[in-house]
This record gives C-alpha cells, sequence and structure tokens, in this order.
C-alpha cells in the first residue's frame, strides 16, 4: 500500500505538462535512433547525456528513459522490415517478423510487435511497483554459478527444438561461440584469437555480425530469388491496425508466458536478449503450430517482443536499487546517474523516493505514449515496403555498411559486415539456422565467466551448481529442456510398446 | 636599417615564444576518449570534466565524449593513439595505460601516448560483507591464513585490484582466490550478497552497499586517514576507516590515478593547453563536489612531476608482476 501511495506520488511530478512533453520529444528522438541501424539505443542515449548535464534528475532520467523506450520500438520496426535488428534484444523479432513482412504482413507484424511490447513493458513496471523492496533482496542471491544456471537455461529452451538435425544447431552455436571469444578474456586478463590485429582486441561487435548475418544475407537470397519483395501487396490502411489490435487477446496465453519470463530474466538480471530468446523458444515448443515458426507466425513475433520490454522494464529495478545494469542502455544512464549526484543502490529510494517514483510513473506514461505514436507511424514504415526491390535494395545495402562503420568507427567492421553476410547466405543455403550462432555471440562470453568464477569460487567442483536450492533448481531445468526431446522420444517408445504387444 | 630589423625580428621571437604556451586553441570538435565502458570510475570523471567545461565554457571548441571500453580500455587507447599528431583526441584513463601493456599484448604501446595530467588519486580499501565475523583487518588476514583462504572479488584480471591482492599476500602470507569480475559494481554486489570475502574497490564502487549497511571497509590502503566528513552510516564515515598499516596489513600506500593524455606527437603547446583548461576546472565548486562524493584525493599533477610519478608506479607495479610472471615483454 506504502507502494501504491508513493507511486501516486510519482504521477503527480510525472504527470506535468513539462514532463509529458520531455516524454514525448525522447519517445519520438528514441524512434530515429532506434530506426538506424548501428546507432541503437546505448549510443542514442550517451549522445543525449551531456544535454541532461544542466537539467534536474528528475526530468533527466524521463528524457533518457523515454528515449529508451521509443529506441526499442524503432529496432523492432527495422528488425520486421528489413531483417537488421537495432538491439540485440530484437534479433529474435526478425525470425517471424521479417517473414511476415516478406509476405505483406507488415503492418500486422509491426501492429502486434508494439502492442505486445506496450503490454510487455506494462505488465514490467506493475511487477517492479509490487515488488521494489523484494526485488533486490532476490536479485542478491545471484552469483556466478546462478548466472551460469541461467544462461544455460536459455540454451537448453532453445536447443532440440528446431526443424533442423541438432548437430548443425551444434555446428552454428560453436561457430558463435568461437566468435565470443576473441578479444580480452575477463578471468585471465590475456588476450585470444587476435592474430596481432589490434582492432581485434575489443572482439567483434555482436551489431556487426549481426547487420551481415541477417540485412546482407538475407539481401544476398532475395537477389537469387529474382528481386521481389512481396512487400508491395502490403495492406498499409489504419484499419488494418485496429484490425491487427483486435487479435491481440487471442495471443493471451503466449503474452502471459512471455511477460512472466522477461520479468523473471530482468531481475535476475539475465538481460532482455536472453529474455527474449528465451521467450521465443518456449513459445515455440509449447505452439501448436511448430511448423509455422519461422515463417511468419504472428506467435513469434508476440513471444520475443513481450519478453524483451518486460524485461528491459524490470532491469530497471535492480539498476536504481543495486547498481547493476540489466542492459548496455542501463549502464548508460547509470553514468547519468552519478553525474546528476545521485547514487545507485538501495539508499536511493529511501534518501531520493521522489525521484524512484516518478521514474517509475514516467515509465507507465511514457510506454502508453511511446505505443501510441508508433502506432501512428506503423502505415508510413509499411509503406516502405511498397518501394520496389531495386530501389529500396541498395539502400538497405548502404544503411548496413553505415551501421556497421557507426558501432565503433572502425573500418575493419566493414570487412566483417561483409564477411558476416556471406557467412549468413551460404548458412541459409545448406540451411543451418543462424539464431544459435547470434545466441552463442551474445551471451557466450557471459557464460564462460560465470562458469570459470563459479569454478575459481567452487575450487574446481561442480557441485557448485547443485549448491543451494535457487542454483539447484534453475540447473533441473535447464538439463529437463534441454533433454526434453530425448526423455518424450523415450516416453512415446515405452507407451508404444505394451500397445504394439496388445495388438 | 638592418639593426632595426633584427631587432624586431628578435622581438617578435620573444613575444612568439611567450605567448606560445597558449598559442594553440582547438577550432573544431575535441574528442574525449574514454577507456572505459558506461557508468564506471573513468566514465564518470570523463563526463565530469566535460560537463564542468561546458558549465564554465572554459573551452570553445564543442566536445564529443565517446565510450571506447573493449579490450580492457585497450580500444580506446589504440584509437586514441591511433593519428600520431593528433591533438583533438584527448584519452581519459587511469594508470592502465602504462601497466596493460606490461601484462598483456594489448595493440597499443604505452609510449604512443604523451601524459598530460593526473586530476585525482582513487583509494583502495578492504570491504567485507557486514555479517562477516571479521571486524578488523588482523582477524580477517588471520583467517586468511588457513590452509582453504579466502575469496576476493575484483575489477578484471591483472589489473589494480588483483595486484593489490598479490601485494597483501607477499606482506602478509595470506592465501586468496581472487575471482575476476567485469567491473567493481559488480564486485560490490556480490559481496553485498555474501558469495566472496571481500573486495578491494574504490570508496564510490560501494558506497551504496555501505550506506544501507550491507558492507563495511575494514582498512584504507593510503598512509594516513581521509579528511574528516560527514558520517555515511549511523556510527561511521569516511574519516573513522583505519588505514591498513596501522591495523597490521604492511602496505603504507596504494593509490591510482585519474589520468588524461594526447597522442605522443601532439605539440607541447596543445598539451600546455589542456592542462591549462584541467587545471581551471579544478578549481570549480563542481570539481570539488565530484571529489567528496567520490572520496578521491585531490590531486594535480602535469609536466615532469607527473612523469616522475608514473615512472614510481610503473616501478612498483612491475615488481609485483615478474614476481607472479605476469609480464609478457
Amino acid at each position: 500500500m506504502d507502494n501504491f501511495g508513493n507511486l501516486l506520488d510519482g504521477f503527480r511530478i510525472a504527470a506535468s505538462g513539462y514532463h509529458v512533453a520531455i516524454m514525448m520529444a525522447g519517445v519520438l528522438l528514441g524512434i530515429l535512433v532506434g530506426v538506424l541501424p548501428g546507432l541503437g539505443a546505448p549510443n542514442g542515449v550517451s549522445l543525449l547525456l551531456p544535454l541532461t548535464f544542466t537539467m534536474d534528475p528528475v526530468a533527466a532520467i524521463i528524457l533518457l528513459t523515454s528515449m529508451y523506450w521509443g529506441a526499442l520500438f524503432g529496432g523492432s520496426t527495422t528488425s520486421i522490415l528489413f531483417n537488421i535488428p537495432g538491439e540485440p534484444s530484437s534479433v529474435a523479432t526478425t525470425f517471424d517478423g521479417y517473414p511476415m513482412a516478406r509476405d505483406g504482413r507488415a503492418t500486422n507484424a509491426l501492429t502486434l510487435a508494439f502492442l505486445s511490447a506496450g503490454t510487455g513493458a506494462l505488465f514490467g513496471v506493475v511487477v517492479i511497483t509490487g515488488l521494489s523492496g523484494w526485488v533486490t533482496q532476490f536479485a542478491l542471491k545471484f552469483s556466478s554459478p546462478e548466472y551460469f544456471a541461467v544462461y544455460l537455461l536459455v540454451f537448453a529452451s532453445f536447443v532440440g527444438m528446431g526443424n533442423t538435425s541438432p548437430f548443425k544447431t551444434v555446428v552454428s552455436m560453436t561457430l558463435g561461440f568461437a566468435v565470443a571469444t576473441i578479444g580480452v578474456d575477463t578471468i585471465s586478463g590475456n588476450v585470444r584469437l587476435t592474430f596481432g590485429i589490434p582492432d581485434l582486441v575489443k572482439g567483434i561487435s555482436f551489431l556487426v555480425a549481426v547487420i551481415g548475418l541477417f540485412g546482407l544475407g538475407e539481401l544476398l537470397q532475395t537477389m537469387e530469388e529474382g528481386l521481389r519483395f512481396e512487400g508491395i501487396h502490403a495492406r498499409i490502411s489504419p484499419r488494418e491496425v485496429f484490425r491487427t489490435a483486435l487479435t491481440l487477446p487471442r495471443h493471451w496465453v503466449t503474452l502471459l508466458r512471455s511477460a512472466l519470463v522477461g520479468c523473471w530474466m530482468g531481475i535476475t538480471p539475465g538481460g532482455p536478449t536472453a529474455a527474449s530468446f528465451m521467450s521465443y523458444g518456449l513459445a515455440k515448443r509449447f505452439s501448436r503450430r511448430k511448423e509455422g515458426f519461422g515463417k511468419g507466425e504472428p506467435d513469434g513475433v508476440v513471444a520475443p517482443e513481450t519478453a524483451d520490454h518486460a524485461a528491459g522494464t524490470c532491469a530497471i529495478l535492480p539498476m536504481l536499487a543495486l547498481g547493476i545494469p540489466g542492459s548496455a542502455t542501463a549502464a548508460v544512464m547509470m553514468g547519468g546517474l552519478m553525474i546528476w549526484g545521485l547514487t545507485p543502490g538501495p539508499m536511493l529510494f529511501i534518501e531520493r523516493p521522489d525521484f524512484v517514483w516518478s521514474t517509475i510513473a514516467s515509465m507507465y506514461l511514457g510506454n502508453v505514449i511511446a505505443v501510441v505514436l508508433v502506432l501512428a507511424t506503423v502505415p508510413m514504415f509499411a509503406a516502405i515496403l511498397r518501394i520496389p526491390f531495386s530501389i529500396i535494395g541498395p539502400m538497405i545495402v548502404v544503411v548496413c555498411f553505415v551501421g556497421a562503420y557507426t558501432v565503433s568507427g572502425a573500418r575493419l567492421d566493414l570487412w566483417f559486415a561483409l564477411l558476416f553476410g556471406i557467412v549468413g547466405y551460404l548458412l541459409k543455403k545448406l540451411d543451418y539456422p543462424i539464431a544459435p550462432m547470434v545466441l552463442a555471440m551474445i551471451l557466450g562470453d557471459k557464460m564462460e565467466d560465470a562458469f570459470r568464477q563459479s569454478m575459481l569460487m567452487a575450487k574446481g567442483s561442480m557441485g557448485v551448481f547443485y549448491s543451494n536450492p535457487l542454483v539447484g533448481t534453475i540447473t533441473t531445468l535447464a538439463l529437463l529442456l534441454l533433454l526434453w526431446p530425448l526423455v518424450s522420444r523415450l516416453l512415446r517408445a515405452a507407451q508404444s510398446r505394451p500397445a504394439g504387444k496388445t495388438g | 636599417m638592418k639593426k632595426a630589423t633584427l631587432t624586431v625580428a628578435l622581438l617578435a621571437t620573444a613575444v612568439f615564444a611567450g605567448s606560445a604556451q597558449a598559442a594553440w586553441v582547438p577550432d573544431k570538435p575535441v574528442e574525449f576518449i574514454v577507456t572505459a565502458g558506461a557508468g564506471g570510475g573513468t566514465d564518470t570523471f570523463a563526463r565530469t570534466v566535460q560537463s564542468i567545461i561546458v558549465k564554465y565554457k572554459l573551452m570553445d571548441a564543442p566536445i564529443v565524449v565517446l565510450n571506447k571500453g573493449g579490450g580492457s580500455g585497450s580500444e580506446g587507447f589504440i584509437y586514441g593513439s591511433s593519428s600520431p599528431n593528433d591533438p583533438y583526441k584527448v584519452t581519459f584513463g587511469t594508470n592502465n595505460e602504462y601497466l596493460l601493456p606490461l601484462v598483456a599484448k594489448m595493440g597499443f604501446s604505452a609510449d604512443g601516448l604523451q601524459p598530460v595530467a593526473a586530476m585525482a588519486l582513487d583509494e583502495f580499501l578492504l570491504w567485507v560483507n557486514d555479517k562477516s565475523p571479521h571486524k578488523d583487518a588482523k582477524s580477517f588476514i588471520a583467517a586468511a591464513k588457513k590452509p582453504e583462504g579466502l575469496k576476493i572479488g575484483g575489477s578484471q584480471s591483472k589489473d589494480t585490484d588483483q595486484t593489490l591482492t598479490s601485494m597483501i599476500t607477499a606482506a602478509t602470507g595470506a592465501k586468496f582466490t581472487y575471482i575476476p569480475f567485469k567491473s567493481g559494481g559488480e564486485a560490490a554486489v556480490q559481496l553485498a550478497g555474501g558469495h566472496i570475502d571481500a573486495n578491494l574497490n574504490n570508496p564510490s564502487e560501494n558506497l551504496g552497499q555501505w550506506k544501507a549497511s550491507m558492507v563495511r571497509p575494514l582498512c584504507i590502503f593510503s598512509t594516513e586517514r581521509m579528511a574528516p566528513g560527514a558520517k555515511v552510516t549511523k556510527d561511521m564515515g569516511w574519516s573513522d576507516i583505519p588505514t591498513c598499516k596501522e591495523s597490521g596489513i604492511p602496505i603504507s600506500s596504494y593509490q591510482m590515478p585519474r589520468t588524461i593524455w594526447l597522442p605522443a606527437g601532439a605539440p607541447a603547446d596543445a598539451a600546455a593547453y589542456y592542462a591549462g583548461v584541467l587545471a581551471r576546472v579544478r578549481q570549480t565548486p563542481e570539481w570539488k563536489t565530484y571529489i567528496e562524493r567520490t572520496s578521491q584525493t585531490d590531486s594535480f599533477m602535469s609536466g615532469d612531476g607527473l612523469k616522475f610519478y608514473i615512472n614510481q608506479d610503473k616501478a612498483k607495479a612491475l615488481e609485483v608482476f615478474k614476481a607472479e610472471k605476469w609480464t609478457v615483454q
């Protein structure tokens, strides 16, 4: 009840005309930043940071968080329209969002994505409103073994459910792990696999790889298939947006499951990327239309988007309460907090309740504003697909390379984007799944750190993954998910055998 | 006539030489390269300097801050030294500029950059979880001498935290398992959650957790206690923390400078210009607030004094690196 009263106070501050105007400006800027690949939310927020030095902290955090929501929505737009994810967490949206857009259902995909994202975000804020005191305690229980178990769970929910052979999945995943090891190793401090090239010391940016694998790889394939772009048939009337919105309740199971996964991953903090991948994996596993996934299944858009935004909003809580940024963007905002003279930590809730609660209140308002604004842009963005491919194709190439260069301003990255484009094309031709590779690239490094830290802590004993009920439960769940295809086959065999005897 | 020309020429040279110190002024945007990710100590340092310069209009040229923290910060140093004469690339770091290349082949050479100034010295403390049975450094060290030892978490590998851990072992014979995390912030949360026995964080990295009585400091690696100030928790403030030397760990002082660099070939008057701007930054009330809030030691070094400090700091660290066989050269 105390939280509720605080929240009302927060609304009183956040709902002022000045703050709402800042929210709208932030969201619009965010959409712009999100739509330009390579720029992304973390870069956008850090570009805006100097502007906030002279603002009061409440207005400043509202501007930055609103920009973050806008960028997340903008990132989904490019994932769906051009297969270029602007943020790591919107990679999973491309799996079904882009096929939908290619089939001429861009409006539906965008509308569903935005609405489920908004639902996820609101679910997230409600959760953090209710649990703000308790969540900190829970997050503190997480150490390296728990992190490793969570990452294992994400991978497990993704393995062994594809339509392709498990060996191909493993090959793709191993390639991803190999790329993730390039650069400085946290545990030993040594440099790995750089071949003496200075630019490789920082590792290969995930974004560059994704721009190549998805953006360029897809273009190469489209060209081979004869320069056609089904988006031409896209229906783009605002009525279509409305009609799609009415279908959202049909996805309630996926929505709820994904929101829960998202909140859990945002708080623990596994992060929005892990959340969106896991939720996509689970949606596919429990769906009755497994074959449709990857070819334009609406549930495949709803699941990652809901989880991504639920996790994104929930991740704000550990940032404020513990000083652990759940995402790259949260890290930039935390830097801002320090400069405004606030110390993130458990005392922030006690010392500056006005700041904390108006931030939370602005998350409610900001997300509602963002959904309304992006829904209004759907027809505009969907119309882009009506442009003939011979014009839009070359433009996407330019955008891809500009994006790859913007990531860190390194010329070498352009070659990597091209290389990954060819790799992406070949993998598709040979029917290797790309998703496991991307997942391994994003989480491989963190998972390796967590595993080796656990081994240091436990002096090399694997028992550490069953050393307390929390980590034991997650590990068991992960192993169950991993072995589920085998288990279910055994069960089926056991069932059919007696049946065979009697018959 | 000839004589007069000569005099004029001489005068002109004299005037030119006299004003040479202030002759160079940036006339296009200056890049501030942060050799760390967003939110960390180096990032806060660079952005605080930027915000003060902007507020007091200490520079006419606009400033662009770039976070290049990949590869333990080497990404930033590689970028900062990529154009050897460019006075528009100002790199912000710590002692990692000259220590990193000693322990790993990072793709940049410490000589690629010239030091402009060091603006603050960050302190190191020994922290334990609030529920830890160790009330002082002495009992902590005694516990670490048992065969199973204790776990110390810190930021990065073979960096300041692990170096200090190694120094404590050398000085006391205590045994530690060092667990590297990505940042001091992560090490702070791991300590608050009771997953490690201690960390060696800077004051600002553990402040939030200390205020909430989740962790507490045992001692500070400094020759004297910190300046008296407001209490942080109910009964303790920064000045109540004993020095490690007085509590039985014979390491008199261990600090980390916050440094600013230019490419090695940048003109000397550009370095002098930035040193001048930074000296003025240091005189603002905002800078004093930053120093107090992060509990660092205010100290300004430039020119030969800074070079001397760097050589000394390097020699001290090199001893530890050699003993641990970390050196790559």
